[in-house]
């Protein structure tokens, strides 16, 4: 993937300022590897907005505006439609906002641009917390985990918020999760998402290992871990109706998952077994969902 | 073409006049004929445009900024609780140096609800670089969204033009409405020079260091205080289109006047025919409207009443723990005089109370001679207090 498929230049150059290990980085490198150069890029407070670089430098050799929090989708919004008044059917228009910028201060305006069906494609990359702000509790963050406003006095009782229901319940053409540790999933993915017109949502996990304390080598196999598990399994929802599965290898127990994690040693057994039995109901209500038979894995 | 419209109808037929691109707006009394009229007339293809029928205000201006950094001509337009639920994009859009016009309905903050006039809500905007004029009818609500979109353009600065609730918005007026060919010669189509474009890549505000920001800050404030003059000159070139003139400040009987009323909005026509009621009682009075707020017109304010000894300011506002927004405006304004004018501050018509001639003279003669019903709190004094 590290490759340009399409474009001729090289879209993400060296020089960012993520930590090592950083699975945000790789969310934009493998997205604008498929996307290309006729791609404008709208961010919004988070990470991104800091790692992409300190005026005058930049990391990112496409158009970019990086705007209030929150402003991702409306913004995205209206750049589409002022580049379409002007004759410009063809640019995508990228919102790349993290979960917090998604989930929570991004989220009424992302309902109301999907509701409209506008033509832009909105990734969020998922690392389950405020990172940049110093790893605070968003409503992407997993229930048992550890943030500094969940610390170990007062861990998340709360589930994650099920965005890629929400979306796809807005009836848009297409909604997706996808895994930085599933690059070939991603690719063919985003290929799909540029070939339909309309409102396009992708949940892009992407492993923190600053604010989900693992070692920063592990970051790819983490968010693989979490698609074994079914902890966060792949697959699409087209037109808010269809669910498809993603190809999805074999099913493990949560235990590697969490293992590797910092932010979940403070878990009870009773707290594992609990999520056991979540993750599993989720995986078969999701295969249900799929009209796939149930199976043990 | 003469035509009888309300304020509203005026602007919505200034942003097709303007052959707007892209609007993006959210419903909110007293603004809502503009909205529905603009729905109205792009469907029918009347306007070639772009509708964003968005989910709240802060939509509405991040998409108008997204519209405009993509190189079109966009048009909003709010009102009070919408406005402020803007303001976090407000400051955004003047940042970006994007030229974004929209027309605000001036309307009282809640709490309590109420509906009708007020200026607190754009005046509390003041501060996010927007430039603000205040208009005084139809005939000037259409043409200063035009004189707007001109100055925006050449400024890079959003403007937002204000609309007295119900007195503008809701009161049909005759007016002369220019043709479009002349308009298009007026208003030739905006040309971005920094856009988002994928064929000149181009980043725009990422996290900038201190030594940068100053001088980004520094560059805007000159920019922002230029457009004193710019408005002027834009105005004259309208004005040599269509034989209307729609300056900054507009004095009215000041040349020999010890006294000066000073306001904004629709009241300051009522302010003439009390200033020409107490000429008859030999009064040597004048009333001044100040059309732009921001940038504050300063120098062409003060070459107006170079002479005048006692200025007497009506806002219809409040700055809490200060007082009325347009009266520190004006002493700052005046602060090199501070030793020769008097400054009286009145609050009134807040709210919707109808400010009219019998209400403006009596706070003149309580001016004058100290004796009245209006009421002192801190430097401010309040007309239209229940005892």
């Amino acid at each position: 993937m590290s490759e340009q498929i399409k474009g001729k230049r090289e879209l993400f150059v060296p020089g960012h300022y993520g930590c090592p290990g950083c699975g945000a980085t790789v969310a934009m490198k493998q997205t604008l590897s498929v996307l290309g150069e006729d791609t404008i890029v709208v961010m919004t407070a988070g990470c991104w907005s800091s790692l992409i670089g300190i005026y005058p430098y930049t990391c990112l050799t496409v158009p970019v505006v990086s705007v209030a929090f929150g402003a991702t989708a409306s913004v995205a919004a209206g750049i589409k439609a002022g580049l379409t008044c002007q004759g410009n059917h063809h640019t995508t228009v990228l919102a790349f906002a993290g979960d917090g910028g998604t989930f929570d201060i991004g989220f009424q305006p992302l309902s109301g641009v999907v509701e409209r069906n506008d033509d832009i494609l909105f990734i969020c990359y998922d690392n389950e917390a405020y990172m940049n702000t110093g790893i605070q509790r968003s409503s992407a963050t997993p229930a048992g985990g550890w943030t500094t406003t969940t610390p170990d006095s007062a861990r998340k009782g709360q589930r994650k918020k099920n965005m890629v229901e929400i979306m796809a319940a807005h009836r848009i053409p297409y909604t997706a999760t996808a895994s930085i540790g599933a690059p070939e999933d991603l690719k063919a993915k985003l290929e799909k998402a540029t070939h339909i017109k309309g409102s396009r949502f992708i949940h892009l996990y992407a492993s923190c290992p600053t604010g989900w304390r693992h070692a920063t080598e592990l970051s790819i196999e983490v968010a693989r871990q979490a698609v074994r598990s079914r902890v966060f399994p792949l697959y699409e929802v087209i037109d808010g109706d269809t669910w498809r599965l993603s190809p999805m290898p074999e099913k493990e127990s949560v235990d590697a998952y969490l293992n590797h994690q910092g932010r979940f040693k403070k878990m009870s057994a009773e707290e594992r077994d609990r999520l056991q039995k979540q993750v599993d109901d989720e995986w078969q209500c999701l295969l249900g969902k799929c009209q796939v038979p149930n199976r043990a894995g | 073409m003469k035509a009888v419209m309300m304020g509203t109808e005026a602007a919505t037929m200034a942003v097709k006049l303007a052959r707007v691109q892209v609007v993006s707006a959210y419903p909110i009394t007293p603004q809502t004929v503009i909205v529905e009229s603009l729905a109205d007339i792009i469907g029918r293809g009347e306007l070639k445009a772009k509708y964003l029928p968005v989910e709240s205000e802060h939509t509405a201006m991040s998409s108008c900024m997204g519209a405009s950094m993509a190189g079109a001509r966009t048009f909003t337009a709010t009102s009070s609780q919408g406005l402020a639920y803007m303001h976090e994009m407000l400051h955004f859009t003047a940042g970006e140096r994007v030229p974004v016009v929209m027309v605000n309905c001036n309307r009282a903050m809640a709490p309590p609800w109420n509906l009708y006039c007020d200026h607190t809500d754009s005046l509390s905007q003041r501060d996010t670089g927007w430039i603000q004029y205040y208009c005084v009818d139809a005939q000037d609500v259409l043409d200063s969204i035009l004189i707007a979109y001109a100055v925006a353009e050449q400024a890079l600065l959003p403007v937002m033009i204000n609309l007295d609730a119900f007195y503008l918005t809701h009161t049909s007026e005759p007016l002369d409405v220019p043709d479009q060919e002349t308009v298009d010669l007026f208003l030739p189509p905006y040309r971005a020079l920094n856009k988002l474009d994928v064929d000149d890549p181009k980043t725009f505000s990422i996290v900038c260091g201190a030594d940068l920001f100053s001088s980004i800050k520094y560059k805007r404030q000159g920019d922002t205080l230029a457009v004193a003059r710019l408005w002027d000159q834009v105005a004259e070139r309208y004005n040599r289109h269509f034989n209307r003139l729609h300056p900054t400040v507009e004095a009215y009987r000041t040349e020999d006047a010890d006294l000066c009323i000073i306001g904004i909005g629709t009241a300051t026509g009522t302010m003439r025919l009390a200033v020409d009621r107490l000429r008859e009682e030999g009064l040597k009075i004048g009333s001044l409207r100040l059309a732009m707020i921001r940038p504050f017109p300063r120098e062409v304010l003060q070459r107006a009443i170079a002479k005048v000894k006692h200025v007497i300011v009506i806002d219809r506002d409040v700055s809490f723990g200060a007082e009325g927004i347009v009266a520190q405006e004006v002493k700052a304004g005046f602060f090199d005089r501070r030793g020769e004018l008097r400054i009286t501050g009145f609050v009134a018509g807040v709210g919707g109370n109808d400010m009219t001639v019998d209400t403006i003279i009596p706070m003149v003669r309580q001016a004058i001679s100290g004796d009245g019903t209006a009421v002192e709190a801190g430097m401010s004094l309040w007309a239209e207090v229940l005892p």
